[in-house]
């Protein structure tokens, strides 16, 4: 198991280091970091410009600043992945990546559980009821209900659900709902439970917003899974052996249609990372979202580059997550 | 009977197509989509040449006035007419979705084919640069990437970039499809009879490969519509002064409860396109899966 | 309905003898059951009133071919037919209509007095849970006992069933045992709460043929443990024939015969049965005679005409025949049948009935003499391929050694046969030979040339003398191209339709194998698997080449189907003076077709001489066993026949025993070697040496043994 994990892991570093390679051309070509810089008024000095330019490491030829991103060799201590080093801002020396991502990751993290948990629990039961009555008026409205969700673009029913918000609060001339931001704007002076029930208040609305993309892809695979294990030869086997119908249903078929579900589950992860940008910038979220919105807006290259590979890890560990998940479940896989 | 088996251009799989064409024509969403669709088209392309008003600002029109008889949709409060703005966007929109479905769709289908088809070393390669371009979530890296682009993009550069990131998945699918097809005894039978791979390739697995293409083809339409408008309202797509449905919303979306009418249309728009579209890629499903035997009751 | 009634009731079975007769009310009753499903193209009639009824203790074979409605009749007792399905009719289980009952009081009903056993083992039995818990799990459906207790009644039925070492078995997973295996983890979850009846339904159909032999064992040892009585649904004849009592005989839709299986198979009393007996080619018959075939295909059930349905195809059919539906009436003893003529059938016997001439002499130009050089000749052929973990790391973890020094000698006009169970090599060896894979090693000599090292323009040549047909009728041809395409293919790749002459060649292939020339125009998905497998056929021929590589040709083809496709065959190696390679698992059609034949086992030819030899006077004990566990289709011969029975699965191709890689089975090392005698086996590979004149066997201990008591 041990091992797996480790090979596992170890197949990933190339294509992650590709994956790597071919984001920094990408960035380095189609912006420029320098490029609010150089549109200010009044214009900077050349100076200005120069010392900018060195501070970002932009007087290297670009394989060169690669190398540097990767393995900080070279560089002023504070680049270089392997390091741990996000490498400088647009925003200026005194901006920390490392910290502000640290920061920002906990709240993303935070609104991507609650979905997926909101979500998958939707999704199963939603997939079991349709399978179960296939074709009934029930199917037919739950399936409608999928396909409205799949079509549904995340920002604008965002936006709808939170200013839905905003209006019931102005109807009930309080604040039920917590339309701005991850917590609170001031939360000193809060004990631990305050604080908990304060995130969770503003993790409401936007749950439900987020948990869209993966409701809709969830629900319509589970439908599908479970008709499948339904027509199988083992669920008419143990119907033939007398179990009652909510037995088989519950032992035999909902078992064994889960199981497809955890590779389908992780794969969908990655679109709710990227749904996350759309809710944050909504809701006025401080999490790496709207990180990704200002680093794009900036050209900001070393925090985009920094970005792109800790979702592709986060998407690399979720899918190895899966595999695991799936080893556990399925008697067939095993993992030496 | 003897004219039907001349030599020449076969004739066309009418057989095959006929019941395929039978049973989309049942699947009742589906045709309702067709229909929509083409409505649909027909409004955002053909709407503007009748339609008194485009989608830029003009001094003529009220600002911020709700919909009415001269305003159908009502008015921005810049002073563009949302009906205006709503044909443009949707023609926009539309012009992007397809041209990265068809772009990603000859791209991952001639990737996938190579790379099941060969199979070994060749297949690896191909796929670990899949691997590659799917590590990092779609609207992630085309929003990185477009919205890198200093002083704006057109719609088809935002094409261009939704599409070299977008035909990944088709590739997989095609992939999955021709490694299952070229273990059949009829491709088995065209190698004993001495063929090439390239008539193997064209002639055999192409062909019976059509039906997972085109529907995958068709949901990447919708998944196309939803990156565009989300790239737009983030304001990484296509920049004002044209108009595209997310930018649209981007610029109405504390608006709907103040002013309705900015913020419903181009919402309801991209929800009923890719709503329409699923479904015509739910009905074509149904009606190239030949386990489809039962009927519905 | 009455009086045929009282006439099942009055016989008394005489071939019971040992088991219990007839006594009280049927366990199982079925009444003028109908069921109908909807499709595309409208309702479907699947079964159209089929009535039948089995006693305590009693075994009732149900044969029908495909699309006969057998299995969709025993689904509906069981309350098991897929959502949409209309029933009407009844079924009682000890007096109780099970039809329509709400779930609660079916899942009484299911598994306490009615078991099932479905066909394919491999998909029955959960993937996610033990055997054991699965078994236990039907044990306390019905009774209140604790896991415990049922899980040690699991052990007992898994002992009872046949499997070494139960206790440990218990905890498997349904992947971790084979196919035969886990039938009979099946076949213990049905006898767990000692049933009423069992319906089998093609319980061994997915099976190899020792095996199968080992699951009917264990199908007896199940009835014997609970007294059951059993209702075995097959397509075999053979399979009917020793394992029970009275038959059904069912045709689209309807049972049109039944009786004591003696007198049914004796003497048919319904030209269908007649015709399905007459169209299998048997084990125990010289290949003198021609089979005879049934022409045309069943009849679909979507607007069955009026009248009998198998008038089409029943060379007595009259007017009266298509006019009117023959009702199921008694035509004696305990005997029932669904024909208007029955009568006239006292008499006649299939040859007469559907003209079964004896087979021509020996054709003009005779198979070549022993000495002659081959066409075709294969040396040490040996193929591997590589075994890969699963998941994205795919290490080679071992190698699967498909085929391990096979050389075989195809000489011009014989038919050579390379017969084994699946699994064993003879489909890649066929494939080596074809060069559509690459051997690692050995020579294949095409008229003395050696075609394994050929560039891809020579090989394209050799292609025009060697030509393949596939087992799977429906996957063989390209579904996007039409009949005239597909035969066309090999000659536009070769460059040589238009000099063959374009679509007069294709029409005069489709002639020859008995399609009309307007077929050509459609697309494969319009034919029957028959008319499928003589496209293919016809395809094959198109190079004119000298030699056809057979690869199970006629194993998914209905039985009344097959006989046309074998009689084909036969023709064209006439008419051609074609040398077939002819590769099945289904003896039967080997005997009749085959000049020499090959047996693998585990990559290796374990025995080849010539057929009428091999079947006889077997010298290996793998061909002895495979041959004895043929099932015949005639209940006398069946019940006197001596079996040898087989213990355990094929080994792994992957890691083969050492030694005689039959040993780990082999009934002569287990039973009759001494231990000094045992470990050459274990030690030395036995050769492929001579033992007489054209027959070589690779055993230490060979000897011949007889498989045939002689006699009436």
């Amino acid at each position: 198991m041990l091992v797996f994990v480790i090979r596992r892991l170890l197949v990933t570093v190339p294509v992650l280091l590709a994956a790597s390679m071919f984001s920094f051309a990408l960035i380095d070509v189609t912006g420029d970091p320098l490029a609010d810089l150089l549109v200010q008024q009044p214009p900077p000095s050349q100076e200005v410009i120069q010392a900018e330019r060195e501070r970002l490491y932009l007087d290297r030829p670009a394989y060169e600043r690669y190398w540097l991103w990767l393995t900080g060799i070279g560089g002023n201590g504070d680049i270089g992945l392997l390091q741990g080093e996000f490498g400088p801002s647009v925003q200026g020396p005194a901006f920390d990546v490392g910290a502000e991502v640290a920061a920002r990751m906990g709240v993303t993290l935070r609104l991507v559980a609650a979905a997926v948990l909101l979500a998958l629990g939707l999704a199963v039961a939603t997939g079991v009821v349709s399978a179960m009555r296939q074709y009934s008026v029930v199917d037919h409205t739950l399936t409608f209900i999928g396909f409205l969700a799949l079509a549904m673009p995340t920002f604008w029913l965002g936006a709808l659900i939170k200013e839905a918000g905003v209006w019931a609060n102005g109807q009930l001339g309080t604040t039920v709902f917590s339309t701005i931001g991850a917590s609170a704007a001031d939360t000193r002076g809060m004990d631990l439970w305050e604080r908990i029930a304060d995130a969770g208040g503003h993790l409401v609305l936007p749950t439900v917003a987020l948990m869209l993309t993966g409701y809709a892809a969830w629900s319509r695979y589970q439908r599908t899974a479970m008709l499948e294990v339904l027509n199988s030869d083992y669920v008419r086997l143990a119907h033939a052996k007398g179990l009652r119908r909510r037995t088989v249903m519950r032992r035999h078929a909902l078992r064994t249609a889960l199981i497809p579900l955890t590779s389908v589950a992780a794969v969908t992860i990655a679109e709710i990372l990227a749904g996350t940008v759309l809710i944050e910038t909504v809701f006025q979220w401080r999490g790496m979202g709207t990180l990704l919105v200002e680093a794009v807006r900036t050209s900001d290259a070393y925090v985009l580059m920094g970005w792109l590979m800790l979702a592709g890890t986060l998407v690399v560990l979720a899918n190895l997550a899966a595999d695991l998940l799936y080893g556990v479940l399925d008697p067939r896989i095993r993992y030496e | 009977m003897s004219e039907t088996v001349r030599d020449g251009a076969p004739p066309p799989p009418r057989g095959r197509l006929r019941t395929v064409a039978a049973r989309f024509a049942r699947h009742r969403p589906a045709m309702a989509g067709l229909a929509a669709l083409a409505a649909l088209v027909l409004f955002a392309f053909a709407g503007p040449l009748l339609w008194t008003w485009d989608h830029t600002v003009s001094g003529e029109i009220p600002s911020s006035a709700p919909p009415g008889p001269e305003h159908p949709l009502g008015t921005t409060s810049a002073g563009n007419d949302v009906l205006g703005q709503l044909m443009r966007g949707m023609q926009q929109t539309l012009k992007v979705a397809f041209t990265v479905t068809v772009l990603a769709t000859v791209v991952g289908s001639v990737w996938g084919a190579v790379a099941g088809y060969f199979r070994g070393w060749v297949d690896a390669v191909l796929m670990r640069a899949v691997d590659v371009l799917l590590i990092v979530p779609l609207l992630v890296v085309v929003a990185a990437v477009g919205g890198n682009v200093r002083g704006g993009t057109t719609w088809y550069g935002v094409a261009l970039v939704i599409a070299a990131f977008a035909w990944t998945p088709i590739s997989r699918v095609v992939r999955g499809v021709v490694l299952s097809l070229r273990e059949q005894e009829f491709v088995e039978a065209a190698r004993a009879a001495g063929a090439s791979h390239a008539r193997i390739v064209f002639r055999h697995l192409l062909p019976n490969a059509a039906g997972p293409i085109i529907v995958a083809a068709t949901l990447l339409i919708a998944v196309a519509i939803l990156v565009e408008a989300a790239m737009s309202f983030l304001g990484f797509g296509i920049q004002a002064p044209d108009v595209s449905l997310g930018l649209m919303v981007q610029h109405a979306k504390t608006a709907a409860f103040t002013r309705p009418w900015l913020f419903y249309p181009p919402g309801l728009a991209i929800v009923l396109i890719a709503l329409v579209i699923n479904f015509i890629g739910d009905g074509l499903r149904d009606a190239l899966d030949p386990r489809q035997a039962m009927v519905r009751s | 309905m009455t009086a045929e009634e009282a006439a099942v009731e009055a016989v008394s079975d005489p071939v019971a003898g040992s088991r219990p007769a007839r006594e009280g009310a049927p366990v199982l009753e079925i009444e003028d059951l109908h069921v109908s499903f909807p499709t595309e193209d409208g309702r479907v009639r699947a079964v159209r009133g089929v009535s039948y009824r089995v006693h305590r203790g009693e075994a009732l074979g149900i044969v029908g071919e495909s699309g006969s409605g057998k299995s969709v009749a025993s689904l509906a007792v069981m309350g098991l037919l897929p959502r949409g399905a209309e029933v009407r009719g009844a079924a009682r289980v000890l007096g109780e209509q099970v039809l329509h009952l709400p779930d609660e009081e079916l899942s009484r009903v299911r598994g306490e007095r009615i078991a099932m056993i479905f066909q394919d083992p491999l998909t029955s039995l959960n993937p996610v849970y033990t055997v054991g818990r699965q078994i236990a799990e039907a044990v306390r459906a019905h009774r209140a006992v604790s896991e415990r207790k049922a899980l040690e009644r699991a052990v007992e039925l898994l002992g009872a069933v046949g499997i070494p070492r139960p206790e440990e078995r218990v905890r498997s997973y349904p992947h971790e045992l084979s196919g035969g295996m886990r039938q009979r983890v099946v076949i213990a979850i049905a006898m767990a709460n000692d049933p009423d009846v069992m319906i089998a339904d093609e319980p061994t159909t997915a099976l190899d043929v020792t095996v199968q032999a080992q699951v009917l064992e264990a199908l007896e040892a199940a009835r014997r443990h609970t007294g059951a009585a059993l209702v075995l649904i097959t397509h075999d004849l053979g399979v009917v024939a020793g394992h029970v009592d009275r038959v059904a005989v069912m045709y689209a839709g309807r049972v049109v015969e039944e009786g004591p299986v003696d007198a049914v198979f004796s003497r048919p009393r319904m030209p269908y049965t007649l015709g399905l007996l007459g169209s299998r080619p048997r084990l125990d018959e010289e290949r003198v005679r021609r089979l005879a075939p049934i022409s045309g295909a069943p009849p679909t059930l979507l607007a069955p005409p009026p009248g009998c349905p198998f008038a089409p195809r029943c060379p007595m059919a009259e007017d009266r025949c298509t006019a009117e539906e023959p009702p199921l009436r008694s035509v004696g003893a305990g005997r029932t049948a669904a024909c208007h003529f029955s009568e006239r059938l006292e008499e006649d016997g299939a040859d007469t009935l559907f003209g079964r001439p004896d087979r021509a002499p020996p054709s003009t130009a005779p198979p070549a003499p022993d000495g002659a050089a081959p066409l075709l000749s294969a040396k040490g052929l040996v193929k591997h391929f590589p075994v890969r973990s699963k998941g994205v790391v795919r290490r080679r973890i071992g190698d699967v050694h498909a085929v391990c020094g096979v050389s075989l000698d195809l000489r011009e006009h014989e038919t050579l046969a390379l017969v084994g169970e699946s699994g064993c090599g003879k489909s890649t060896t066929a494939r080596l030979l074809l060069r559509l894979l690459t051997p690692d090693a050995g020579t294949v000599e095409f008229e003395g040339a050696d075609i394994a090292g050929l560039p891809r323009a020579r090989l394209r040549r050799l292609r025009q003398d060697m030509q393949i047909v596939f087992q799977d009728p429906f996957a063989s041809l390209d579904p996007r191209m039409t009949v005239a395409e597909i035969i066309a293919e090999p000659l536009r790749i070769h460059g040589l339709y238009r000099e063959r002459g374009g679509a007069a060649d294709v029409q005069r292939l489709l002639r020859t194998v008995g399609l009309g020339p307007e077929h050509g125009a459609r697309y494969p998905h319009e034919f029957s698997g028959g008319q499928r497998q003589r496209i293919g056929i016809a395809r094959a021929l198109a190079l004119r080449p000298r030699t056809l590589i057979l690869d199970e040709p006629v194993s998914a083809l209905d039985v009344s189907i097959q006989a046309g496709v074998v009689n084909l065959l036969e023709d064209l190696q006439e008419e051609f003076g074609l040398a077939y390679l002819f590769v099945s698992h289904d003896l039967s059609v080997v005997r009749h077709i085959a000049d020499r034949v090959a047996v693998m086992y585990l990559g290796k030819v374990v025995e080849s001489g010539p057929a009428d030899r091999l079947f006889t006077s077997p010298t290996h004990p793998y061909t002895q066993t495979l041959v004895s566990a043929i099932p015949l289709p005639d209940p006398r011969k069946e019940r006197r026949r001596q079996r040898i029975l087989v213990t355990g699965d094929v080994p792994s191709p992957s890691s083969p025993p050492s030694g005689c890689r039959f040993r780990t089975r082999c009934p002569k090392f287990a039973d009759t070697l001494s231990p000094a005698e045992q470990s050459r086996c274990i030690e030395e590979e036995p050769p492929l040496d001579p033992w007489a004149a054209g027959h070589l066997t690779a055993c230490h201990y060979a000897e011949e043994r007889a498989l045939w008591s002689e006699g009436p």
